[in-house]
């Protein structure tokens, strides 16, 4: 590896990969159980025999055709649930709300009235999002203690409803999405699906240090973690995370997902439980950019219960298909290119400028020159708004209240004390701290400041003609449990959102693609920044990127493979797929 | 000494002037109750309180009183500032809840337009300079009754700013001399009400309402222009008339759409201003003037007796007469202002600014809130001495009693009478009965077209004025 972090420029530091991962894995070999990503020239040859592993627009058409119907799909998604539960990606499975849904949707196709693309498929809910007669926990005891059940609906989740999608369940996170790492909640820890893949149990055979398998199991990454596993466990098609610094671009990143963080204000977060209004975008976690790109069509949109979201109409996101790349200016910011930066990461990041550059692109050197600065602008600005927004947790109007009577005083205090986790009440008491009156310009208006810095190196980026930027999304792939507890948790979040928060700050559209597996035959993410609600111009980018890569199906047959009837569908032997 | 003395009639009302004779019995006086505090100027304070504030004895150190006051009238409008939920006096408790207004989470504030018009026209009519562009902030606090642990108000960049609120009251041996003063506002700005608690002491529980909670309010500042319990109070029933008039507030004190927080010190003339004491949510013009007066004296002995004024919150035992510090057991508020970051900034346009091809339902414009404004009080007034040739004094009165304006105006509709003689009547005879009575103009027995018929009788001389005067009760 020839790349000197002092000297050398990023641009000339992209070199190929000479040995090691398996950055492209031969269709032949992705044949075997699951099919390929998205259709087209090289993925519509559909020889595989499951439905589960397929894209969601390939189980839409599925469904359109009569091979499927929206009560198996269900059914078997439910099945696998089960199997996979000791995953903990799920909080809540709303087994008989999906299972209601799916009958329903039965009734539209039969009747030949579906609701669009997401009618009849099941889809996974983060337990931050409001969801009307489903408990609604954000992974908190301030929640969870008297069971909160929301009595409405966020938008995003009513969108999805009204397009016919199945709600499987409500997914595990960090408490109130504090974390990187989804281990930081009332429900355990999330385990990342790729720990008990074959592609990383081979790896792991060849080094063969007789480790005890069970405690290896990886993390996700997070906060999301619970979402991106379930999609990457096959137990739905799509599902919603939150991204206030990384939140759903980091886990996606972990578990060889597409997660998608749109600009802010084209999705509504009306019934999102806060984390950071002005950063939080609702976030889409899908098995390939098609899948995000249809999901995000329903999703995006002006609403009225959102002040922040655009007024202007929003066009039905359609990806044109991109076949010639030459025209399209690619950044490379070099800020990004930190020494906490594993090689394999750098590699890759280097091997995809390389592959726009081959294919015509041009490829520059950008600066970011104020990213230094964002770690603590955002600890500023985070711990700053959720001391305001966790404020409404007192114990009075909803959730948790304890046992303490003395004064109200004294049961406000109790029940916080009680309900909130450490690193909740660690980031109150330091965003209550910035937010004092002799703190706040030295604090908060300086930290606002610096964000409107770190916003106006993106507009000065692309104001010079760059269409997106490429960075890494994380800064190695995913790391055993046991490794990542041994940081706290407000480390890590610093760590691990250094590539994805400045999007965050900025408000910009961010993407992370899968690209291809590490020499540990684990998934390695890389970022695509756009412009500011030019969501479909950066997807169509990914989308070109992610059908070069051909970044491989996580082959979960050994887990599965006592309920390898799950995956068949006999009925399936010809889904034509229009595109 | 300019201060004039005033009287406020007719305890139990809301009357803040009354010019008539008939009533003067009803001499505002000193803050009563705790007197026993009060050692200096005894025989003098109890008659005219004001003068005495700021003109002691000869020998003594003069001093000052500076009266701020802020003041938060409740917005008249169908639904709250930032939900849905109906805005209804009296509706059963937790009746008029939205998600938004429970805190719920994951709920946003969505801003309501005939609040920022209301804000707007207020802002106008007191002659502030509008803000094109305004903020919203948070306020943080933890209170039962807050629901969210904070208010959205508009702390840094309001929607109005720099105005004047003019108030006159008539002074002078007959108090026909109209006196002019004027308060600066300093800013009008939006902000949510709170619920309301209800302190149950036997089983020491304290029961939470909603209905109000985001309720929109105007909070108007007036800077400390005012020097005594009485200016204080006529203010504020200008403001209330004003608010009325333009029907952005129904500001009736009884019902807490009016309520006064009123910002008090005392200094010697020349010198710097005293350290302030803040007394708060007074609920009557009365009980306004009385705390501003008795919070004014006990500042006076208190800095005579060598003592010194905190800077502190206090509350009116009305039933006491006096000022008595609030509860605050953690000292100093620090409520932790930030940007609320669901709310975008709050632009408004005027005819030159305003996009083109703009959707008229997005958009604001002052320019159009400006043509729309309606006959404010003082130009009521000034019509009424002009077209009825009436005293200044007379025509305060009719504005001031509720209704009273009305009735007299039905009258004149369909009498010959002169209208000094129906002034004369309306104010005299008609009011002076209802005080009597404790009554309100529109529980009076008479009709208007009854007094009118009795005054046609007496034009045409079919009756004698002293019978008429005898008798008119008797025509409904």
């Amino acid at each position: 590896m020839q790349f000197d972090q002092s000297k050398c420029s990023v641009l000339k530091g992209f070199v190929t990969i000479k040995d090691g991962c398996a950055h492209v894995v031969p269709a032949a070999a992705v044949d075997l159980y699951f099919c390929s990503v998205s259709p087209g020239p090289c993925g519509g040859r559909l020889s595989t025999r499951t439905m589960l592993g397929r894209t969601l627009r390939e189980v839409s058409a599925a469904l359109k055709q009569g091979h499927i119907t929206p009560t198996e799909l269900c059914q078997k998604c439910l099945s696998i649930i089960k199997k996979t539960k000791f995953l903990n990606a799920y909080i809540t499975v709303s087994e008989e709300v999906a299972l209601k849904q799916a009958e329903e949707s039965e009734k539209r196709y039969k009747k030949g009235h579906s609701l669009g693309d997401l009618d009849g498929i099941p889809i996974a809910v983060k337990d931050n999002f409001s969801t009307s007669g489903i408990e609604t926990t954000c992974a908190s005891n301030m929640l969870r203690g008297k069971g909160y059940v929301p009595p409405y609906n966020a938008t995003v989740v009513q969108k999805l409803l009204d397009q016919g999608a199945l709600l499987m369940g409500k997914t595990n996170l960090d408490e109130f999405a504090m974390g990187s790492g989804s281990t930081d909640g009332v429900f355990g820890p999330v385990k990342n699906p790729w720990s008990y893949s074959k592609q990383y149990r081979e790896k792991r055979k060849q080094k063969s240090h007789c480790e005890n398998e069970d405690s290896n199991w990886l993390i996700t990454g997070g906060s999301s973690g619970g979402s991106a596993a379930a999609v990457s466990a096959f137990t739905c098609f799509a599902a919603l995370g939150s991204d206030t610094g990384g939140s759903t671009r980091n886990p996606a990143a972990h578990c060889g997902l597409v997660g998608l963080k749109p600009s802010y204000g084209l999705v509504s977060r009306h019934g999102l439980i806060p984390l950071v209004n002005s950063m939080d975008v609702p976030g889409i976690l899908t098995r390939c950019v098609d899948d995000a790109a249809i999901v995000l069509g329903v999703l995006a949109g002006h609403d009225p219960k959102d002040s922040t979201t655009i007024q202007d109409p929003v066009k039905p996101f359609v990806l044109p298909s991109l076949t010639d790349v030459s025209k399209l200016c690619i950044g490379i910011p070099k800020e990004y290119l930190t020494p906490e930066l594993s090689s394999e990461v750098r590699s890759l990041w280097s091997k995809a400028a390389n592959l726009f550059e081959s294919e015509g692109a041009k490829v520059i050197e950008v600066s970011l020159p104020h990213t230094s600065y964002s770690i603590v602008c955002y600890h500023v600005l985070c711990t700053s708004e959720v001391a305001s927004n966790m404020a409404r947790f007192d114990g009075l109007e909803y959730g948790h209240r304890c046992d303490i009577d003395v004064s109200t005083e004294a049961m406000y205090a109790a029940t916080r004390r009680e309900g909130f986790n450490d690193v909740v009440r660690g980031r109150i008491l330091s965003g209550n701290f910035f937010l004092l009156k002799e703190n706040y310009e030295n604090y908060f208006v300086k930290a606002q400041k610096v964000r409107r810095l770190i916003a106006n190196d993106f507009v000065t980026v692309f104001n010079s003609g760059v269409d997106v930027l490429l960075t890494p999304t994380t800064l190695s792939e995913a790391v055993p449990y046991t490794e990542f507890i041994k940081e706290d948790n407000r480390t890590r979040s610093a760590q691990d959102d250094i590539f994805t928060q400045a999007a965050n700050m900025a408000g910009l559209p961010a993407v992370s693609v899968p690209m291809a597996l590490s020499n540990q035959g684990l998934p390695i993410g890389l970022q695509f920044i756009g412009r500011a609600f030019c969501d479909q111009e950066l997807l169509t980018i990914a989308r070109w990127f992610e059908k070069q890569v051909q970044f491989p199906v996580i082959q979960l047959q050994e887990l599965m493979d006592d309920c390898s009837s799950v995956f068949e569908n006999e009925k399936l032997a010809s889904v034509s797929l229009k595109q | 000494m300019a201060a004039p003395m005033l009287r406020l009639c007719c305890p139990g009302r809301r009357w803040a002037l009354a010019c008539i004779d008939g009533c003067s019995r009803h001499r505002r006086g000193a803050p009563n109750g705790c007197t026993s505090s009060r050692k200096r100027g005894q025989s003098s304070v109890a008659q005219q309180p004001f003068i005495t504030a700021q003109k002691p004895r000869k020998g003594e150190h003069e001093w000052a009183a500076v009266v701020g006051l802020e003041i938060h009238a409740q917005i008249s409008s169908k639904s709250k500032l930032f939900s849905g939920s109906q805005v209804h006096f009296a509706a059963p408790p937790n009746s008029l809840v939205s998600f938004f207004d429970a805190s719920l989470p994951g709920t946003l504030p969505v801003l309501n337009r005939r609040c920022v018009e209301a804000a707007v026209m207020t802002g106008l009519a007191l002659n502030c300079r509008i803000n094109k562009k305004s903020l919203f902030d948070r306020k943080h606090y933890f209170y039962a009754d807050l629901p969210a642990g904070y208010q959205i108000t508009q702390q840094r960049l309001p929607i109005a700013v720099n105005g004047s609120l003019v108030y006159s009251f008539c002074a002078g041996k007959n108090r026909s001399q109209v006196i002019n003063k004027t308060a600066r506002v300093k800013q009008i700005q939006l902000e949510q009400d709170s619920g309301k608690s209800l302190h149950d002491d036997l089983r020491s529980q304290t029961l939470i309402d909603l209905n109000r909670a985001g309720v929109g309010l105007l909070e108007v500042v007036l800077e400390p222009d005012m020097s005594c319990g009485e200016e204080a109070a006529t203010a504020v029933r200008e403001l209330q008339l004003i608010l009325q008039a333009l029907g952005t507030s129904q500001a009736n004190m009884a019902e807490g759409q009016l309520r006064v927080d009123a910002n008090i010190s005392v200094h010697h003339p020349g010198e710097p201003l005293g350290v302030r004491t803040e007394v708060k949510n007074l609920n009557s013009a009365r009980f306004l003037a009385k705390a501003i007066d008795y919070e004014i004296q006990r500042q006076i002995n208190e800095l005579e007796n060598g003592g010194e004024i905190l800077n502190e919150t206090r509350s009116f035992d009305s039933k006491l007469g006096c000022t008595i510090p609030m509860r605050d057991k953690e000292g100093k508020q620090d409520y932790r202002f930030m940007p609320e970051p669901n709310l975008p900034p709050l632009l408004l346009y005027d005819t030159e600014s305003l996009p083109a091809g703009a959707d008229p339902q997005q958009v604001i414009d002052i320019d159009r809130i400006r043509e729309q404004l309606p006959e404010l009080p003082s130009v009521t007034r000034e019509k009424l001495v002009q077209q009825y040739g009436m005293l200044p004094e007379h025509s305060f009165t009719l504005l001031n009693e509720v209704g009273l304006l009305e009735f007299f105006q039905n009258v004149m509709k369909e009498t010959r009478a002169e209208p000094k003689k129906v002034t004369s009547w309306v104010l005299n005879t008609l009011l002076g009965f209802l005080k009597q009575q404790n009554l309100a103009v529109s529980e009076s027995p008479v009709t208007p077209s009854a007094l009118a018929e009795l005054l046609n009788l007496l034009d045409r001389k079919a009756i004698s004025s002293s019978a008429a005067k005898q008798n008119w009760k008797r025509f409904r």
